[in-house]
């Protein structure tokens, strides 16, 4: 392998359904640093059948120089043979010196696959990635040990780099119509043999599913709320960050909620980017399931609470008139946007 | 049927500590266990075992004292065990880990290959897609159902917005989530029996694999440097009406990047 033969950042563009999924664009946002800090171009790879000519378009206004299209009806619904054969096609025709793809279910059943057959490193669900002064090598930065430790890992004598990113972790671009850049088609031939399994069925559920322990943001609640009607305004708070209801011990005894929701020594051990406590008073058995959370805001009108020192943001107020008054702020923060 | 189920011994991550003071990692003292994953991988190719009549094989790589988790799996069921363990095989990221298990896998034979869908030490789900890829099996990855037809396996595959069932010829390969199933305890006769048995050691000579293809050597990552997040400092509390309060949480909020 001569790596000087490797050039640029391409971005997996995953696409369910027709729709380019927002990953794709917080990984356009992260290869156009990346590409700018190398001068070296930014491809965004779209797999899929019969997309429309807007999703290529829209790739660019956030940020690519060229979409690189793959076409096929065998690629219409993501499975793992067609898909993989599809990148790596991609990756031999362009050479790109690093990959970027989302960590979702279907990027890291890809990703793995690729990187295995190319014979390349992949690393997991990096939350940092900079280029190395001097030897221009990627620096992915990524947890590990449950979060408890950072490791920052290079591939310094294969390529593609190849690394993989949360969904919610890396900032999209502004888009931006006047953007230029070229579209495409490159042809891949799928045949009978690569379609390996068979899908009997596909099921599209409404909402994401919902784990309290694989959410970014968590909505946490208590006793103090007072009665079911105010705990389930949390919704609210929740809806606008993307996030998710959970609850104290007390309120899943009180049958306010599962107890798959429940946060704790006898519930879920959670370490969410963002964890509000509200009207919950901080008992040991509470801290134990969420004390590693990233940044925790813990709102409660007892001053006294223990909950306020674990917190990073601590509001001594009545809860139920934060969670309206916090519902009006968010809207107005994402309308100024 | 022959079905391996693939584990890893891992650190009980949710009892892993930082010490506040120098903010390093607190190892000892930290139980080991069988990745939940992979547990429920074994209990998921148990069952089939129950049901059908299969043979269950677990492999593992790591240090000697990986033997435990392998035992464990006896305890509960398993018919064979076999660890890969040498020092050419240390400091493997996913792509040797996966060559090394892969040529163990071609030695042991089978018609089904059961990995966890993630190990909670490194939680990078790679090594079961990548056995796959070196053995040129078919995969599916984040199985929540299983259940086995004639000469093929029809699994529930989980993605974040829904599901799919597939039907996949044996031999193939399946990463499994630990919400398929509970895994059963290991039975008291059974953890007798595990301690008479015997786990069989494969070292480097046993397997058939490039030398230059494994352990750190064969490993295209290198891990640079590691670190903590740093001890974190304390917060801020505000005595503020309830408008005031929801303002200094946009605000810290997006200082975060969260909005």
């Amino acid at each position: 392998m001569n790596i000087s033969d490797y050039k640029g950042v391409m971005v997996f563009a995953e696409q369910r359904r027709g729709t380019v999924q927002k990953i794709a664009y917080e990984l356009l946002g992260v290869g156009r640093r990346i590409a700018d800090t190398l001068e070296e171009p930014l491809l965004a790879l779209l797999v899929g059948h019969g997309l429309p000519d807007s999703a290529a378009a829209e790739l660019i206004a956030q940020g690519a120089d060229t979409v690189v299209v793959v076409d096929d009806p065998a690629l219409e619904v993501y499975m793992t043979e067609p898909y993989a054969k599809a990148m790596t096609a991609a990756i031999e025709r362009y050479k790109p010196g690093i990959v970027f793809t989302g960590a979702t279910t279907i990027g890291r059943d890809l990703a793995p696959r690729v990187s295995a057959r190319v014979r390349t490193g992949l690393t997991a669900d990096c939350t940092g990635l900079e280029i190395e002064d001097g030897t221009r090598n990627l620096l992915m930065t990524r947890p590990a040990f449950g979060g408890n430790i950072m490791a920052t890992i290079v591939c310094p004598e294969h390529r593609p780099q190849m690394s993989t990113v949360r969904p919610g972790v890396m900032r999209r671009l502004e888009r931006d119509d006047s953007r230029k850049g070229s579209v495409e088609k490159l042809a891949v031939k799928i045949e009978a043999k690569d379609k390996n399994v068979e899908i009997l069925e596909v099921v599209v559920e409404k909402a994401a599913k919902k784990n309290i322990e694989e959410a970014n943001v968590l909505i946490s609640g208590g006793r103090g709320l007072g009665n079911l009607d105010n705990f389930n305004k949390l919704q609210g708070v929740a809806d606008e960050l993307g996030g998710l209801v959970s609850a104290s011990r007390a309120v899943v005894d009180a049958g306010w909620v599962g107890q798959d929701r429940q946060v704790g020594q006898t519930g879920k051990t959670v370490r969410p980017d963002v964890y509000f406590a509200c009207g919950i008073s901080g008992m040991i058995q509470h801290v134990a399931g969420m004390e590693d959370s990233d940044f925790i805001v813990a709102i409660n009108k007892n001053s006294a609470a223990p909950i306020f020192e674990y917190a990073d943001v601590g509001i001594v107020a009545d809860i139920n008139k934060v969670v309206p008054a916090l519902v009006e702020e968010l809207k107005a923060a994402k309308a100024a946007r | 049927m022959n079905i391996v189920v693939c584990m890893k011994q891992v650190p009980d991550t949710t009892e892993v500590k930082i010490d506040p003071v120098t903010g390093t990692l607190i190892r000892e003292g930290i139980p080991s266990i069988i990745n939940p994953d992979d547990k429920g991988g074994l209990e998921a190719a148990l069952a089939l075992k129950d049901e059908l009549g299969a043979k269950v094989t677990v492999l593992s790589m790591g240090p000697p004292q990986a033997d435990l988790a392998l035992r464990e799996a006896l305890a509960m069921g398993a018919d064979e065990a076999v660890l890969l363990s040498d020092r050419a095989f240390g400091g493997a990221d996913t792509w040797a880990t996966s060559t090394t298990i892969a040529a163990a896998l071609r030695k042991l034979g089978f018609d089904l290959i059961v990995c966890g869908r993630q190990a909670i030490d490194g939680d990078t789900a790679q090594v079961g897609p990548q056995i796959a890829e070196h053995l040129g099996l078919p995969h599916v990855s984040y199985v929540s159902e299983l259940e086995a037809t004639e000469g093929a396996v029809t699994v529930k595959r989980v993605f974040e917005d829904g599901y799919q069932r597939i039907k996949v010829k044996l031999p193939c390969l399946l990463t499994a989530l630990k919400d398929m199933n509970k895994p059963r305890y290991m039975s008291v006769a059974g953890i007798f029996d595990a301690y008479k048995r015997e786990v069989k050691v494969w070292g480097l000579a046993d397997i058939e694999v490039d030398q230059d293809n494994i352990g750190l050597k064969g490993s295209p990552t290198r891990v640079k440097k590691s670190f903590t997040k740093g001890v974190k400092s304390a917060g801020k509390v505000y005595e503020v009406d309830a408008k005031e309060g929801a303002r200094i949480i946009v605000e810290a909020l997006k200082e975060k990047y969260v909005i």
